[in-house]
């Protein structure tokens, strides 16, 4: 689905991916980890085409996305920190994104998963944080795209709304797609992630299953397992 | 590039702003022509204000829209939308707008007045259009600076810098050296000199159009010769569009390389 190879990419003197080579080729839910600054978001950038690659190549199904946007069709993208224009009311931003992407569309059954009817009529900049990562999820799950890329989509979410998300991302992989998922919450991770794809230093540091990254460091816990490969990198 | 121009203009018709500017120019064309009675007269008087006051309004309008819709703009970019037309459909957005203000809250009160009847109607719409221009180069100016820098801070004081040198400084610099070097022949020099800024050229094209170029003297009679003439005014009018189109590409340019 997605090939990566040699990706380079720095911010001024700030080399944040250095030759980074990823293939995420089948269906599942992928798990990019990482320390705070490992390239994450550049990277889940770089695949969006929002951020521009120094040097490398990304192919997607294939094609190289590079001066492509038609692309775009197949990812649905939820962004880390839900910034949408303040003054539109969440019934038109829904409406302007189905607009803009004329896609057939759920957006009924989201809304009223996490119950936002109350909200529709209100605007964006005087929802709570919550309410607008929902928004925000709303956003990202209404359309039926192959690929689904969750940045960080727990921030701000009450624990009911936790469980809509859990089933949601469940379902979107019984239906055969692939997700890529970004978080810090390690029970979020082992809870609903296939393979682990550790960034370090701008380039993979592991991927596999999560018992392989057990067996790699010798841990029983997750948490723990993932701080163990940034010590004992540190040590090395 | 059309839905998100559509999405920037209406975004804009609903915000207070455009109808202040909008009413602004109701009333100061009213105003106009309620003083001076003749719409030849009001015309002049305008051409003063527009020259100045368009430029600022569209520069810091343009900026003040491109840092305010940052976040509709990243929420675009993660849309299959081409990037060239998520900016240029923004900046049409804009500057569609500003002209519409203009061309209606000045348009309205001239032809209540009998702009139609009146002989000032090719020189009245000569204004409408530099003024049109102006709106769409210094919104274009501004996008283009914004998009360059990131801090709002320095964009916004970039965009104050540029109109006031091509409002004010240019016009002194230009002053000084025809003093400096009036021991030479100067016609080529200050046409050139002219083409290089919209706004002094915006400004000689109107005046040379009204019957006034007799007040400037010997070099007026050299600039009558050259924007008097038809092949001046299309002239003029190509180095407008060329001020409208080089921003625009740059803009288009600059957006398909940038990192959000």
């Amino acid at each position: 689905m997605i090939q990566i190879e040699n990706l380079h990419k720095k911010f001024g003197k700030n080399e944040v991916l250095l030759g980074l080579d990823l293939n995420i080729e089948k269906d599942g839910i992928f798990a990019v980890l990482g320390p705070n600054g490992s390239g994450k978001t550049t990277l889940i950038k770089s695949i969006l085409g929002m951020v521009i690659p120094n040097q490398g190549t990304i192919l997607m199904d294939g094609i190289a996305i590079k001066k492509n946007w038609k692309y775009r069709q197949q990812i649905d993208y939820l962004p880390q920190i839900a910034n949408f224009p303040g003054n539109l009311k969440v019934k038109e931003l829904i409406r302007m994104i189905k607009d803009l992407r004329q896609m057939p569309s759920e957006e009924e059954r989201l809304i009223a998963l996490f119950k936002l009817e109350p909200f529709l009529d209100k605007k964006l900049s005087t929802l709570s944080g919550g309410t607008k990562q929902k928004v925000n999820i709303v956003l990202a799950f209404m359309f039926d795209c192959p690929l689904l890329i969750l940045d960080e989509p727990t921030t701000g979410l009450d624990p009911a709304s936790l469980i809509h998300l859990k089933e949601l991302i469940q379902n979107e992989k019984k239906n055969g797609k692939t997700i890529l998922i970004t978080s810090h919450i390690m029970q979020f991770v082992a809870e609903v992630a296939d393979t682990i794809v550790y960034l370090l230093e701008g380039k993979i540091y592991f991927k596999g299953s999560i018992d392989e990254l057990m067996t790699k460091t010798q841990q029983t816990n997750l948490e723990h397992a993932i701080a163990a490969i940034a010590t004992t990198h540190d040590n090395a | 590039m059309l839905k998100i121009l559509k999405y920037s203009f209406y975004d804009l018709i609903r915000s207070r702003w455009s109808y202040v500017y909008f009413l602004f120019y109701l009333i100061l064309g009213f105003v106009l022509l309620f003083l001076n009675n003749d719409v030849s007269k009001a015309v002049i008087t305008l051409m003063n204000i527009i020259i100045v006051l368009v430029p600022l309004i569209g520069t810091i309008f343009g900026i003040m829209y491109y840092y305010n819709s940052k976040e509709f703009t990243e929420l675009l970019l993660a849309q299959p939308i081409k990037r060239s037309s998520i900016f240029l459909g923004q900046y049409l957005g804009v500057a569609g707008s500003l002209t519409m203000s203009l061309v209606l809250g000045l348009g309205i009160p001239f032809v209540l007045y009998g702009l139609f009847k009146s002989d000032a109607i090719f020189d009245f719409s000569l204004l409408l259009v530099t003024g049109a221009f102006l709106t769409m180069i210094f919104t274009a100016l501004s996008f283009n600076i914004a998009i360059s820098n990131e801090n709002k801070i320095k964009g916004f004081g970039y965009a104050v810098l540029l109109w006031l040198f091509m409002a004010v400084i240019y016009d002194g610099l230009f002053l000084m050296s025809l003093i400096i070097f009036k021991e030479y022949p100067l016609d080529t020099f200050s046409l050139a000199a002219t083409m290089f800024n919209p706004i002094d050229l915006s400004r000689t094209l109107i005046l040379l159009k009204l019957d006034i170029s007799a007040l400037l003297g010997y070099t007026g009679a050299v600039f009558k010769q050259f924007f008097g003439t038809d092949q001046g005014l299309i002239i003029s009018l190509l180095m407008l569009i060329l001020w409208t189109v080089f921003p625009i590409w740059r803009l288009s340019y600059k957006s398909k390389r940038q990192d959000f």
